[in-house]
């Protein structure tokens, strides 16, 4: 649950938790090309607008880099720390 | 939970998403300067409802409507007016200007120079996307040799416009370029130059997908993304001289100018009390 009913998907990654919002994708593609360890991958379902949102392909290997968050223009992704 | 992301605190969310096509850089230039205003109002330096921003016309320009702040949407070119103007009156603000490279470099031209040679006491960020990008990929000033736009078929043959050696010249008080492919870089400038007196100038490498990378052979965003991080050379300490980029040798990005004189601000109220014999303020 979000802002107004925006569903996010909380991914359970190794420390981390990967939040995606699937209806602010635009499916551009920086997120998967930034990450260094190819956690991120393009999906196949479609969003609200018809974009093909991203998903977390590999979530383990997840190193909580946040370039994935410094890098989404659409406020789309972040990633939290989780407790372990 | 009621919040989405973290930076839906400072965010307009029911404009959320953004006009801006996918992939472009602008949307990246925006987080990256609500998370140094953050850092700053975390820390206590400066407060929320201080912060107001201004922009002319373009795509850059409409960065203004998306944060939760006090916002200006003003003519084309005339932001640095409109946010001295703001300032003057009330000097507690920090005013932020946004505007591309065709609103700032070329139509306002005229006013950064004289906002530069009067030390105002704003934050100017350039985003030099090296296109005008809102009306269909024209020449720019900042667009760099040889390059096509769909105003040269030919390749560009002028040569490009610096703004980091203009505004150094002048004497700006902080002159750094940034990049969106280096966004936490980039974060440290804004953050160094949201606390600066004086006129601080950022510029900002950035992409356009759409209209600057798929006609010269990009297809994707990403493409060019990484294409541009391939150019991009960080410096510590780079000179002045340093600065003049083109497509071959690539872009230097860094902290040219920083240095401590007083801003117009400052200077204006002094004068007044001097005239005035002192109470205004």
């Amino acid at each position: 649950m979000g802002v107004r009913g925006l569903s996010q998907l909380r991914i359970a990654a190794n420390k981390y938790f990967i939040n995606i919002i699937p209806d602010r994708c635009k499916e551009c593609g920086l997120c998967i090309a930034v990450c260094p360890t190819k956690v991120l991958g393009r999906g196949s379902e479609r969003n609200l607008r018809g974009f093909r949102y991203v998903v977390a392909l590999n979530p383990e290997k997840c190193i909580g880099c946040r370039n994935c968050e410094y890098n989404c223009p659409d406020f789309a992704i972040f990633i939290e720390v989780g407790a372990k | 939970m009621a919040v989405a992301h973290p930076l839906d605190k400072y965010l307009r969310t029911d404009r959320i998403p953004t006009m801006w096509c996918p992939g472009c850089g602008l949307g990246i230039v925006m987080g990256t300067l609500l998370r140094a205003v953050d850092r700053r109002i975390k820390e206590g330096s400066l407060k929320r409802e201080n912060v107001g921003f201004a922009g002319g016309i373009g795509c850059t320009a409409r960065m203004t409507l998306y944060p939760l702040f006090d916002s200006a949407h003003v003519i084309h070119g005339r932001a640095i007016p409109f946010a001295l103007a703001v300032k003057i009156v009330k000097p507690e603000m920090k005013m932020i200007v946004v505007g591309g490279d065709g609103d700032l470099a070329a139509i306002g031209g005229n006013h950064i120079l004289h906002a530069i040679r009067r030390n105002a006491d704003l934050l100017v960020v350039m985003v030099n996307n090296m296109i005008y990008g809102m009306t269909g990929g024209q020449v720019a000033p900042t667009t760099p040799r040889g390059l096509y736009t769909t105003t040269t078929p030919y390749g560009n043959p002028e040569r490009e416009m610096n703004m980091i050696k203009l505004t150094a010249a002048l004497g700006a008080n902080y002159v750094a370029r940034g990049s969106i492919t280096h966004p936490q870089l980039l974060e440290q400038y804004l953050y160094k130059a949201l606390g600066k007196r004086g006129l601080a100038f950022v510029e900002v490498i950035s992409t356009c997908p759409e209209l600057f990378g798929r006609h010269i052979g990009f297809r994707s965003p990403v493409d060019l993304y990484m294409e541009i991080r391939k150019r991009i050379v960080i410096k510590a300490k780079p000179s002045i001289e340093e600065s003049d980029y083109s497509w071959e040798k690539g872009f230097v990005i860094g902290e040219f100018v920083d240095r401590d004189e007083p801003g117009f601000t400052d200077t204006i109220y002094e004068y007044l009390n001097k005239i005035r014999g002192g109470g205004v303020q």
